[in-house]
């Protein structure tokens, strides 16, 4: 425990000893910001609620959260400090969940500092406050899914560059598995069982379940089920570079 | 403290380490010599738990580092090749996160920390990045992250590649302070520092280890072992090589001129009894004759030589007793 307290320390402190947690929060702002209220048309809407500022967050933290997911190991890999790390006496387990928690934390600031449009859509008129905090949440959830993926895909190469175009292609899939551009693929040839399976898969259809203010168990268990299984699939991943 | 027995690593078809066996007591400085690419990094990473080794154990303070990885850890002070650290931290954060894995806190991480900066002497710049710092600065921190919580075993890579001739001398200072007190498994390229701070000396090549022994066994293995120096000023004359010939228990002799100077290495018949004797017939020799002496030494064999010989092919423990006879 000690030892994911420090990985996770460092790690978060690494955001902010550079530019990058700057630089990051305030594309991620702007862009949260210029999405919803000018391709969104937020006000046209008429819609006292963050409908359309939460239909935009899939398709954001697609690209934004590979960028903070490339570095967690490929980083380590080309510094060469993973050897540091991996020869003190840090469990795997500590290493890999330290890391992922502390993007995790840091996507989870930079989320939240989108409260001004909840003020706004207070100040505007009169929205239910349970289903926008059900929208954070999924939102939130999302974010460590995508991140959990980019964090596997990170300890397979030292190029981050290769990771972060990588994750964005994965990401992609698990966001679209339930769109026709996926689902037209197998039907046709595939059973249907085969079909709602990869469709069960997809970010989107869990995610927009949730903001629409109903927390499933099963969205819950789903987009945890999936962070804990990229996160042993990480910690294989690294286990397996020790051995050469 | 160190015990390895077997080791082998391999990367594909490629084998890096071959068998590796060597054990290191308490109070013990082992050298760790040998080419670029002859496994010394690798055995050094399988030893720590960086890398998992492909057959053989390494057991530190009675830990099995495959086994019992966390705790064989605890016990290791590590410096990896090139002193990596996390760059965006000052040394202090860095030294300070190191000491929370370590599992220390408040007052005695405070202590440990202050304990190795003032070892290491890095108190001028403990607030700088250490991306910013100079090479012998990083590799400093690199050595106060080793030291950090005085471990019983310590293992560094290179622990003075990089540093100038004043700080490589304070890292051995370092080294041979702390020396009585752990085991300590360096390597190294630069072979006076083997004979400066190293009890024993291990050359591997290939893989292999091809020589263990303390330096001065080593040595003994140099063609040069007991040969005789003398070096000369001014002319020189045939008439001289053919005096220096002819006395008693000399095998052959190399003439080498030098600027002013010229130095003729007189090899004797036998190399396993003392030059004495042998100093002093030329001690005698040039004194009759009036030599213009300028040296005379006995030579207690040369290293590089020595590793050349060894880490140069595959005959190679054969060619080293050769060469020593």
């Amino acid at each position: 425990m000690n030892e994911l307290l420090a990985v996770f320390r460092r790690e978060l402190g690494g955001y902010f000893a550079t530019p990058l947690a700057f630089i990051f929060i305030v594309i991620f702002l702007f862009t949260m910001g210029a999405f919803t209220f000018y391709l969104g048309g937020y006000y046209e809407s008429g819609q006292a609620d963050l409908a359309i500022f939460f239909n935009f967050h899939p398709w954001l933290y697609l690209f934004l959260i590979p960028a903070i997911s490339m570095r967690l190991w490929a980083e380590e890999r080309r510094t060469g400090s993973i050897e540091l790390l991996l020869s003190l006496p840090v469990p795997l387990w500590a290493a890999v969940l330290g890391k992922f928690l502390a993007a995790w934390v840091f996507s989870g600031l930079a989320l939240a500092l989108t409260f001004p449009i909840w003020l706004t859509v207070n100040y505007l008129g009169d929205p239910d406050n349970g289903v926008i905090l059900a929208g954070y949440l999924g939102s939130f959830l999302m974010a460590g899914g995508y991140l959990a993926i980019g964090s596997c895909l990170s300890a397979v190469t030292r190029n981050q560059v290769i990771a972060f175009v990588v994750s964005v292609a994965v990401c992609f899939l698990f966001t679209v598995s339930g769109l026709p551009i996926v689902i037209d693929f197998f039907s046709g040839w595939a059973p249907q069982q085969i079909l709602n399976t990869i469709a069960s898969f997809s970010f989107l259809t869990h995610f927009n379940a949730i903001t629409r203010g109903v927390i499933d168990l099963r969205d819950i268990v789903y987009f945890t089920t999936l962070i804990g299984a990229w996160l042993i699939a990480c910690g294989i991943v690294v286990d397996m570079k020790k051995a050469g | 403290m160190i015990v390895i027995d077997g080791l082998t690593k391999h990367f594909g078809p490629f084998t890096a380490v071959d068998r590796i066996g060597f054990t290191v007591e308490k109070g013990e400085v082992l050298g760790f010599l040998g080419p670029n690419g002859a496994g010394k990094s690798t055995t050094m990473k399988m030893i720590t738990g960086f890398l998992a080794p492909s057959a053989g154990s390494a057991r530190v303070c009675g830990h099995d580092i495959v086994t019992d990885t966390l705790a064989a850890q605890r016990t290791i002070g590590y410096l990896p090749e090139g002193a990596p650290a996390y760059g965006d931290m000052t040394p202090r954060g860095f030294l300070r996160f190191i000491a929370r894995v370590r599992r220390l806190s408040g007052a005695d991480a405070e202590k440990a920390i202050d304990r190795a900066v003032e070892a290491t002497e890095l108190g001028g710049v403990l607030e700088q990045p250490i991306d910013t710092l100079s090479k012998g600065f990083r590799r400093r921190v690199g050595l106060a992250q080793s030291i950090l919580h005085d471990p019983p075993v310590l293992i560094m890579d290179e622990p003075t590649d990089g540093l100038d001739p004043n700080q490589k001398f304070e890292v051995r200072k370092l080294i041979a302070r702390m020396s009585a007190e752990k085991a300590i498994v360096i390597s190294t390229h630069i072979l006076e520092e083997v004979d400066a701070i190293c009890t024993r000396a291990l050359i591997i090549d290939r893989g292999r280890v091809v020589a263990d022994g303390t330096p001065a066994a080593l040595m003994a293995r140099s063609r040069y072992h007991n040969a005789v120096s003398l070096t000369l000023s001014g002319q020189t004359t045939v008439q001289m090589a053919e005096k220096l010939k002819a006395l008693n228990g000399i095998a052959s002799i190399e003439i080498a001129p030098r600027g002013a100077e010229t130095t003729f290495t007189l090899f004797p018949v036998s190399a396993r009894e003392s030059d004495v004797v042998l100093i002093d017939a030329v001690a005698r020799l040039a004194r009759d004759e009036n030599w213009p002496v300028r040296a005379l030494y006995g030579e207690p064999g040369r290293l590089d030589e020595v590793f050349r010989s060894l880490t140069r092919s595959d005959t190679t423990v054969t060619d080293g007793k050769k060469d020593a006879a």
